[in-house]
């Protein structure tokens, strides 16, 4: 996919000195900060910060333990309701999750408690000798799983708490899903998605078949027939199109697609790096790219959006950190022709400005061109492959896109099971992935042992 | 600008803040850098017979709070580990050198006549203004029949107290222990020896944390550790009431009081003065944070007084007291009921937890829908609070909480007042 830019110019410098680019975003606390920090949680009860986590982490709980020196029961508390609590302490949009909630934001001080980065250091310092969760005794039951991502993996630790044996299932060559492909190199640095995948799969009973695709070599018929339940857990491994001619020149790429192979590369100065791009969208994903394509060194990085800057659904704080790697953010402008040069390659963009009229967005009449070297999409994801050919999958009830499923995860198919991205309302966020992995495990296990029970002799 | 001059029992003093006898008064260099720094008076830490005290290694521990501030402290020192001729002399050059300042020597002897005998003149040809007993210090020394193990016993304090003031004519400050039952025994006896004031509290027992590790209390000496002397912001409270039960004494009420006992800043110094105290001692304070403190105490003084329109130090004192009194006769027809500012509040939920769990479940959880999703809204049940205080504690918010007086038809009536006290006129008889 990325060969679409080996026309480029390689990333200029070492490895090493590129890999430094990446480094953490937002440092650690050192002890001393954490102290400090923690002292300022106030306990709240019924506390907002834990209503606004999507898996409802003991916010008072856990940092009145880092306070009083108990750093793995801090840790305890995160992992027993997140077991992904080191990779959502760094890549949480805490802005407008539990630190948004924070009563200390109240007008009179507007600083709220760092929890993010206190949940960071519970998870940082634990020293557990073994896993730390226990495995009920053995149920008998096997779980099938597809899609080793943030909703899969927490599934399946869930499920194996609960006694189950759980057989994952993942397309590619690594388990972590977003985390280990998808997540700016600069907030999950280093191994450190891998490193919690072995944490995760360290409390047994989960094993994963790497390279197995739905709808490929893997059918959810034959999963459905042969397992106890199946549960889903898939993403949305297409990007979107933008429709126009020129979609598959050289130069044109996926940002999902570039973000996976800076993640991966051995050597970050074998990499491809437009001088100049653009990176059309305006999530977190689309700032992602922008950001690290700065990191990489390109000289011109403007993000292209349709509409303006309160309907971006990238964070403020996001916003902010485009902006401190001098992102150009160009807002009210629709994509409308790739721009190629003689040789079939991109070299740049011609939008139309729009406008909202009667709350409608319209096109003006007027028209920009933007030069680039390459143009990133990051117009959100769609179903990939999987769910769209496999005929039994083919069958589940859809919202668009997105699979639907019941308030305890259920899809219309009985014992299929699904959640994170690929459900709507998914939010795409890795921690709302956890909370559906981990909700859906409970209710594979309540659905299993309530069906042994129907079946027991009367 | 108020007049923050003193005039304690014949001592005379620029302003009311005394370093009280401790390390930061150990000797001539810390006591001219107090004076630099402001400070009105200094009591010279304590004087014992030669051969001086020996002092072991480590000395102090604290009560730490949240962030590390100092909330108690606790010290295993004794008294001065200088000889009395080194000491003499330099309390004589610097009281010549500092003419303005209160200069009070803190002595410690054995019970015997013959030491107060000999030492005291010595004193007094210092220049010294005046001298204080040490009866209070309750480590190390009591094991020696000193300290404390005098200031627990009323005619010992009486005894000594009347040695001292037959051999010198300096003004006699009897400093107490807070360890007793009731400090007014103690304060009554100094004043039957004929003592000029008394001086409180000294400090209280205390172990403040231990190494769990290692089983053993702090501060560690070697592996072992002794109970010490506590003082610093936690024992306010304790010593604000001794003091407050000497002041209204009709016995003593009569008699200076120089306040001691986690004075951090001009406030706590207000509350001891207004509670009965003609000067205040610090020591904690000072030895957390230099000397210089003193500059923000006597101007937060000054400016609270000007605020106030009190001109003088003896303008507030013991304005407090009158409204210090025994429980029974406290208004029973009074009544306050919790009030929360909800534009202040934050939705803690600490002071509906407090309240539910622990006291009389008068706050009520609401459940508000709003535009970012649901909220919390906690509101007072007047009916069901009992005017506890506690939600008004534990809320985190200045004035979010207040504790709004009932408008009463009922008239005042206190316990050997009121019908449903069965022994009210049993009470009121022997009234």
């Amino acid at each position: 996919m990325i060969e679409t830019l080996l026309h480029l110019p390689l990333a200029e410098g070492t490895h090493s000195a590129l890999s430094d680019c990446f480094a953490d975003l937002a440092p650690p606390l050192t002890m001393r900060q954490a102290a400090i920090e923690s002292a300022r949680c106030l306990y709240c009860y019924d506390a907002p910060c834990t209503r606004a986590c999507p898996t409802g982490i003991d916010v008072a709980s856990f940092i009145r333990n880092i306070h009083d020196g108990n750093v793995d029961g801090a840790a305890i508390t995160i992992l027993k309701q997140n077991i992904f609590g080191g990779a959502c302490a760094r890549v949480c949009p805490t802005e407008i999750l539990c630190e948004d909630a924070c009563v200390r934001n109240h007008d009179i001080e507007a600083q709220p408690v760092k929890i993010g980065l206190l949940q960071r250091h519970a998870i940082d310092h634990a020293q557990f000798d073994a896993h730390p969760f226990q495995r009920a005794a053995g149920t008998g039951k096997t779980v099938a799983v597809v899609g080793a991502g943030p909703a899969g993996l927490s599934c399946a630790h869930r499920l194996a708490m609960l006694g189950h044996d759980v057989v994952v299932f993942e397309a590619r060559d690594k388990a972590g899903g977003l985390n280990e492909y998808g997540i700016a190199k600069y907030k999950l640095p280093g191994d450190f998605a891998q490193r919690e995948v072995e944490f995760l799969l360290s409390i047994g009973g989960i094993e994963i078949q790497y390279g197995r695709t739905l709808g490929v070599d893997l059918q959810l018929a034959e999963l459905h027939a042969r397992y106890d339940a199946v549960f889903l857990g898939i993403g949305l491994a297409a990007s979107r199109q933008l429709g126009l001619t020129g979609e598959d020149a050289p130069g044109l790429l996926a940002a999902v697609d570039y973000i996976a192979t800076l993640r991966q590369a051995g050597d970050l100065a074998a990499l491809p790096v437009p001088r100049r791009a653009i990176v059309i969208g305006a999530g977190n994903t689309a700032i992602d790219m922008a950001v690290q394509l700065k990191r990489l060194g390109a000289e011109e990085v403007t993000m292209v959006y349709r509409r303006g800057f309160e309907s971006m659904s990238a964070t403020g704080h996001e916003i902010e950190i485009a902006k401190t790697h001098f992102v150009r953010i160009r807002t009210w402008a629709a994509p409308l022709e790739v721009l190629l040069d003689d040789g079939g390659r991109v070299r740049g963009m011609r939008f139309e400005e729009t406008c909202l009229q009667d709350g409608r967005l319209i096109a003006t009449g007027s028209f920009i061109e933007i030069a680039a070297d390459a143009v990133f999409k990051a117009i959100g994801q769609g179903m990939g492959l999987g769910a769209l050919v496999d005929p039994l999958a083919q069958e589940l009830a859809r919202n668009g896109d997105k699979i639907m499923v019941d308030a305890h995860l259920r899809t219309a198919l009985p014992g299929v099971y699904a959640g994170g991205d690929c459900i709507a309302p998914g939010q795409d966020l890795t921690v709302q992935a956890v909370q559906h992995g981990k909700l859906a495990a409970l209710a594979i296990h309540n659905d299993i042992q309530s069906n042994a029970e129907a079946a027991w002799p009367t | 600008m108020a007049d923050l001059s003193i005039d304690f029992c014949g001592i005379k003093s620029p302003n009311p803040f005394w370093l009280a006898s401790a390390p930061p008064t150990d000797k001539a260099y810390n006591v001219i850098r107090a004076f630099e720094a402001g400070w009105g008076g200094v009591v010279w830490k304590t004087l014992g017979e030669d051969p001086p005290a020996v002092n072991v290694s480590s000395r102090y521990s604290a009560l730490h709070g949240k962030n590390r501030d100092v909330i108690g402290f606790n010290n295993i020192e004794l008294i001065t580990d200088r000889s009395l001729e080194i000491n003499l002399r330099e309390i004589a050059a610097v009281k010549k050198a500092w003419p303005d300042r209160a200069m009070v020597v803190s002595m410690m002897l054995p019970c015997e006549e013959a030491p107060w005998r000999e030492l005291l003149p010595l004193v007094e040809a210092t220049g010294a203004d005046g001298i204080e007993l040490n009866f209070g210090c309750p480590h190390g020394m009591p094991e020696r029949g000193m300290g404390a193990a005098v200031g627990q016993q009323p005619d010992l304090i009486e005894r000594v107290t009347r040695w001292c003031k037959t051999y010198t004519r300096l003004p006699v400050i009897v400093k107490l222990t807070p360890n007793i039952t009731d400090v007014r025994a103690p304060a009554r006896a100094a004043l039957a020896g004929g003592a000029d004031a008394v001086s409180l509290i000294n400090t209280i027992n205390s172990i403040t944390h231990l190494d769990l590790d290692r089983m053993v209390a702090y501060p560690i000496v070697g592996g072992a550790s002794t109970h010490g002397g506590y003082c610093g912001a936690a024992v306010k409270p304790i010593a604000l009431n001794m003091v407050a039960e000497i002041a209204r004494d009709p016995a003593t009420s009569g008699l200076p009081i120089s306040g001691i006992g986690g004075i951090g800043n001009w406030r706590d110094a207000a509350e001891f003065i207004a509670l009965g105290a003609g000067s205040v001692q610090v020591c904690t304070a000072a030895m957390l944070h230099g000397f210089r403190i003193v500059e923000e105490m006597k101007d937060g003084l000054s400016r609270w007084m000007d605020s106030k329109g009190y001109e003088n130090i003896a303008a507030f004192s013991r304005k407090a007291v009158p409204n210090t009194t025994d429980w029974k006769y406290l208004d029973m027809n009074y009544q306050v009921i919790a009030s929360i500012d909800q534009d202040k509040c934050i939705a803690c939920g600490r002071c509906y937890v407090a309240c539910e769990d622990t006291s009389h479940q008068a706050i009520a959880k609401l459940i508000t829908a709003g535009p970012r999703g649901e909220g919390r809204r906690y509101e007072v049940k007047p009916a069901d609070c009992v005017g506890c205080n506690l939600c008004e504690i534990t809320c985190p918010v200045e004035d979010c909480i207040t504790m709004v007086p009932q408008a009463s038809v009922q008239p005042y009536v206190n316990w050997t007042q009121d019908p449903r006290n069965p022994r009210a006129q049993v009470v009121a008889a022997l009234e």
